[in-house]
């Protein structure tokens, strides 16, 4: 009976083709998101070959502790992540709830740290536009390294907030016990999401705070 | 539908793993290990580890290793575009000034 339950959709034969179905629509999903964020590294990796003292000085500017410490916090968020995940899988009602709460804690913090980061370069005028000051010969090409990266961590940051939004959405369903051990495909997808976005981090935090410095 | 749980051992031990090598990435960034423009050695170092990294996530936290021969195809071809993409660019921006232009005719 369980093959035809409420949560599988018409058009399916059963769960188990519904999930493979979700996760390839995902994973379809996220292959457009790589082109979208690769077209931004392509683009950072052509300027910085122009501009490599400029990049190095502006990579310079930023808070290195931060961002390390920000990697480790997404990094933490990925692991409860798919803890939050195990649990569904397992029927661990209580487990799956725990973890999407520490997962959206840590996921709250990261674009807290991010936050304080951009004040910080709003303080020390290093944000594209007529308030950019900058000391030295490379002040006008740093304006360049400085729009890739509020670019970037602003989109990047923009995918945290509506995986934060998603996690919410699954928190709410969990609590109410929609996910069991026979359908958690939304907690699966919504993670393969929030794992993304963490593998998107992974790429830019060297790219940002630790190539450009020693161009 | 039965779906293998992965081990909670086997979560910590990738975590552990991405932990040591944001660490490892961090530290190598205050050497500077040359290697002509670019300190290409540098470069390198940290793409190395972020790829490293990106496929802990990617096979074990999302699972593909897990998963169907259409997921790795799909996700295979994801990479594949995404390569060609990189690749072909800096082929172009990276091998500029490796030979000396011709004279433009208009001279």
């Amino acid at each position: 009976m369980s093959e035809h339950s409420a949560q599988v959709a018409h058009q399916f034969d059963d769960a188990t083709q519904q999930y493979e179905a979700s996760t390839l629509g995902m994973w379809a999903f996220l292959i457009t998101e790589i082109m979208f964020f690769g077209g931004l590294f392509a683009g950072f990796f052509v300027y910085i070959l122009g501009h490599a003292a400029a990049f190095a000085e502006g990579s310079r500017h930023l808070d290195l502790a931060l961002g390390t410490v920000n990697t480790l916090v997404l990094l933490g968020s990925s692991l409860t992540m798919a803890l939050a995940v195990r649990g569904a899988q397992r029927g661990d009602r209580r487990g799956q709830v725990l973890f999407l709460v520490l997962t959206i804690i840590l996921g709250v913090a990261f674009l807290g740290i991010k936050g304080l980061e951009y004040a910080h370069k709003f303080e020390q005028h290093l944000v594209p536009g007529p308030l950019f000051r900058m000391e030295g010969p490379h002040a006008q090409s740093a304006q360049l390294f400085f729009s890739f990266y509020f670019a970037m961590t602003g989109v990047h940051a923009l995918h945290m907030i509506v995986g934060v939004g998603l996690l919410a959405w699954l928190l709410v369903n969990a609590l109410r016990g929609r996910y069991s051990a026979e359908y958690f495909t939304p907690v699966e997808v919504s993670g393969l999401y929030w794992h993304f976005v963490d593998v998107v981090w992974i790429f830019l935090f060297p790219t940002l705070y630790l190539v450009a410095r020693h161009v | 539908m039965t779906h293998p749980t992965v081990p909670l051992r086997r979560y910590v031990g990738i975590f552990a793993a991405l932990i040591l090598l944001t660490g490892l990435t961090v530290v190598i960034a205050f050497f500077d290990l040359g290697g002509g423009r670019l300190h290409a050695l540098n470069a390198i170092a940290a793409i190395t580890i972020a790829v490293t990294k990106a496929l802990l996530v990617v096979l074990y936290f999302m699972h593909v290793r897990y998963s169907s021969r259409l997921t790795w195809i799909f996700v295979g071809a994801g990479v594949f575009w995404f390569v060609i993409m990189i690749v072909l660019t800096l082929a172009d921006y990276l091998s500029r000034g490796w030979f000396p232009t011709p004279g433009s005719w208009s001279s």
